[in-house]
């Protein structure tokens, strides 16, 4: 039931820079509602089959799950305001069972809504500007980016201006929504590559050529799931005004001679293999010079864009404060979470935190109402008012002056959210797995949440360091096993759960696919072996040397031996 | 049997010659291969000439004679089979194709707004009831993000 209480009453902050709708754009969400409704009903009165509206509904983020159905809502590139997370605890409240769950995608999932309740869902998102508009289906995805995008160091222009751009053109395209198979674009402007933009049916990276201009490098045909594909380069330089056509010579090309005779063979990544990336790149190319003229991304266009994005209001003098030092040398544990879960800023005196969603008592991704009624005040208090949703499924305050730190960690503390482990070993990618997928073989967060119990020795976990383990609990690779430095995939074994171990695998700039380790090891041997891989490579790295760099030196051998020793 | 054209319920005067049927007087459409194969013969007949196109028919081979052709039939054999729409988008964008382009088959009527913006002007609904339904899903949306033929 929808009421007419405002949640999140706007209070007088300062806001940051983040798309904000006009009319059009409002319109649009509310047709899309109001033709979901009518879908809904339709379908309920069986005027329309199963199959079609199952097309439909997807289309609007809704999966039939094993105990109802899930709900999934787009994260435009991972960016959320303070009224929106109240959305989101009212929605959990009222429809849900009061939690909800991000994902790698930068996407929010509600586990149990009703399924007649979903356009009432629909309908008070779009009241703060969110919809679930092609998060599912055959269609074009939403596009994500570099949750520090706009604040990191190492930045050659902000994506995301470009990300909305994209955003608006994917929406409701009317060529493009029923592809052979689902369609990801990801968009990274640093140099050190957040996006997995390598694992995307489209990676985009912001580049400058030889005059110094920006454009676009264009990456194509990646993709993780049952068979992993790192992503091959198909224009390393693409000027800004044509990204559009090109996107749209590519998707033309991918709708009219994509793979449909096997859904497992009809990503774009088949089509590339299969025709190879020289032909693959001649239909684009003679599609696109077709189309590419009178078809241009204005200068106007970009620079309206670009207004949404401008930079909050950063006080100068913000790095002027001293208590912020001497905090950290009175306080260890604040010490820690700075050096593990805050990242560098480019304005001086403010820092990026991230939100550990992965406390050791709670599936990782999950986050209850009241913690997002939490995170909304304090966005609003320190962070001009915007939250960030990561690939690696935790939360980001972009903009936190370090004077304020202190205060805004202890108060995530308090909810739980401030466990100092980002990047660490127990920040786990992990599925919903059995315990609410269809389509999975086995469970994941039981298993996360065993390997969680047995690293309880955060100065362990702390002097393993970078260590990046991703658990899917099947073949769709949700959590994107085969790219973490130690994956995790669930297998069913004539109805018993075992799990295969890679190692190895990497998203970031120098893409790689794990190495699988060898036979999958039972369900109560998981943690075992991920605790033995962790003491082989204590025993062995090489001073500084970090676990995937050691992998990569010694092989999987010394791992394998110690692993399968008493086997 | 009636069909919605440029947003009108209108009576139907065409009719769909399967291949190994002899053809007949009036409007008539034919399969790609049969207008190829039997090109002269139906040229030199009177009444209009259509084409029927299946999601895997390539569109580029019938632009030599898109002249001779008032209706392009877009055959649904599948509604998630989504390549009927770049083939109308061919159609008109690339072609400049400008006679009836209709949609038959097993499409969903809640896909012909899609269609409406790739170009197509006249609906075929699977069942006659459905055409208030398809007229009135053709207004679904009264803003658009992108370029297409509409």
């Amino acid at each position: 039931m929808i009421t007419s209480h405002d949640y999140s009453p706007e209070r007088p902050i300062k806001r940051s820079s983040m798309y904000q709708y006009n009319d059009n754009d409002q319109i649009l969400v509310d047709e899309r509602v109001a033709q979901f409704r009518r879908q809904t009903e339709q379908f309920l009165k069986g005027e329309i089959s199963e199959d079609q509206y199952r097309a439909l509904r997807l289309r609007n983020g809704l999966y039939v799950q094993i105990h109802a159905p899930m709900l999934r809502i787009a994260g435009p590139y991972g960016l959320f305001n303070s009224k929106q997370l109240r959305k989101l605890a009212h929605i959990a409240r009222t429809y849900d069972k009061n939690y909800c769950h991000f994902t790698t995608r930068q996407n929010v999932q509600f586990n149990w809504p009703k399924l007649e309740e979903v356009p009432d869902i629909l309908e008070e998102l779009a009241s703060v500007q969110m919809h679930a508009i092609q998060t599912s289906g055959n269609c074009m995805r939403n596009t994500t980016s570099d949750h520090l995008a706009g604040v990191c160091i190492d930045e050659i222009e902000d994506p995301r201006p470009y990300c909305e751009i994209i955003r608006q053109w994917t929406t409701l395209h009317p060529e493009f929504d029923y592809l052979p198979r689902k369609f990801k674009i990801a968009v990274s402007g640093a140099l050190h590559d957040r996006a997995a933009t390598q694992f995307h049916d489209v990676g985009l990276h912001l580049v400058k050529n030889d005059a110094g201009e920006t454009g676009f490098k264009v990456i194509v045909g990646g993709g993780l799931g049952r068979t992993p594909v790192i992503g091959q380069v198909i224009k390393p330089y693409l000027e800004k005004k044509h990204l559009l056509s090109y996107l749209e010579a590519i998707l033309r090309i991918y709708n009219l001679f994509g793979r449909r005779d096997n859904k497992y063979k009809a990503r774009i990544k088949i089509l590339v293999k299969e025709s190879g990336l020289d032909k693959f790149f001649t239909l684009v190319e003679q599609e696109w010079q077709l189309i590419r003229d009178g078809n241009e991304l204005s200068n106007e266009r970009i620079n309206a864009m670009k207004a949404h994005f401008v930079e909050p209001a950063y006080q100068a003098d913000a790095v002027l404060d001293a208590g912020f030092s001497e905090q950290q040398q009175e306080n260890k544990a604040f010490a820690t979470w700075v050096k593990h879960n805050t990242a560098s800023h480019k304005i001086p005196g403010y820092h990026a935190v991230f939100l550990s969603l992965k406390a050791p008592d709670s599936p990782p991704g999950d986050m209850t109402d009241t913690q997002l009624d939490a995170v909304a005040d304090l966005a609003d208090q320190y962070s001009f008012g915007e939250i960030r949703s990561t690939h690696r499924q935790n939360l980001i305050l972009a903009d936190v002056k370090q004077a304020e730190l202190f205060a805004l960690w202890q108060q995530l503390d308090g909810l739980k959210l401030a466990t100092p482990n980002i990047g660490t070993v127990t920040d786990m990618i992990c599925c919903p797995g059995l315990d609410f997928c269809s389509l999975a073989n086995a469970g994941s967060i039981g298993v996360a949440k065993e390997i969680n119990e047995a690293l309880d020795d955060m100065d362990y976990i702390h002097d393993i360091g970078d260590l990046k383990i991703n658990m899917s609990g099947c073949m769709n690779g949700c959590a994107h096993q085969s790219v973490g430095h130690i994956g995790i995939l669930g297998v069913d074994k004539k109805g018993t759960e075992w799990y295969q171990i890679t190692l190895g695998g990497s998203s970031e700039n120098k893409a790689a696919i794990g190495e699988r380790l060898g036979p999958a090891v039972a369900k109560n041997q998981v943690t075992k072996a991920v605790t033995t891989i962790l003491d082989v490579y204590v025993k062995n790295r090489l001073n500084d040397e970090s676990f995937l760099d050691m992998v990569n030196r010694v092989g999987i051998t010394p791992f394998k031996e110690q692993v399968y020793a008493n086997n | 049997m009636q069909i919605i054209k440029d947003k009108q319920i209108i009576d139907d005067n065409w009719s769909y010659i399967a291949d190994d049927a002899d053809l007949k007087a009036g409007n008539i459409s034919v399969s790609l291969a049969r207008w190829h194969q039997d090109k002269a013969q139906l040229l030199s007949r009177e009444g209009k000439l259509g084409v029927r196109i299946g999601p895997a028919d390539v569109v580029d081979d019938l632009a030599p004679d898109l002249k001779t052709i008032q209706l392009i039939e877009l055959d649904f054999t599948d509604f998630a089979d989504g390549r009927s729409f770049s083939q109308a988008w061919l159609l008109r964008g690339r072609h400049h194709y400008s006679g009836e382009i209709r949609a038959t088959g097993h499409y969903m009527t809640d896909q012909v707004f899609y269609l409406s913006r790739v170009g197509v002007n006249a609906f075929n609904p699977e069942k006659v009831e459905d055409l208030p339904i398809v007229l009135a899903n053709l207004n679904d949306f009264t803003v658009k993000y992108q370029h297409s033929i509409n």
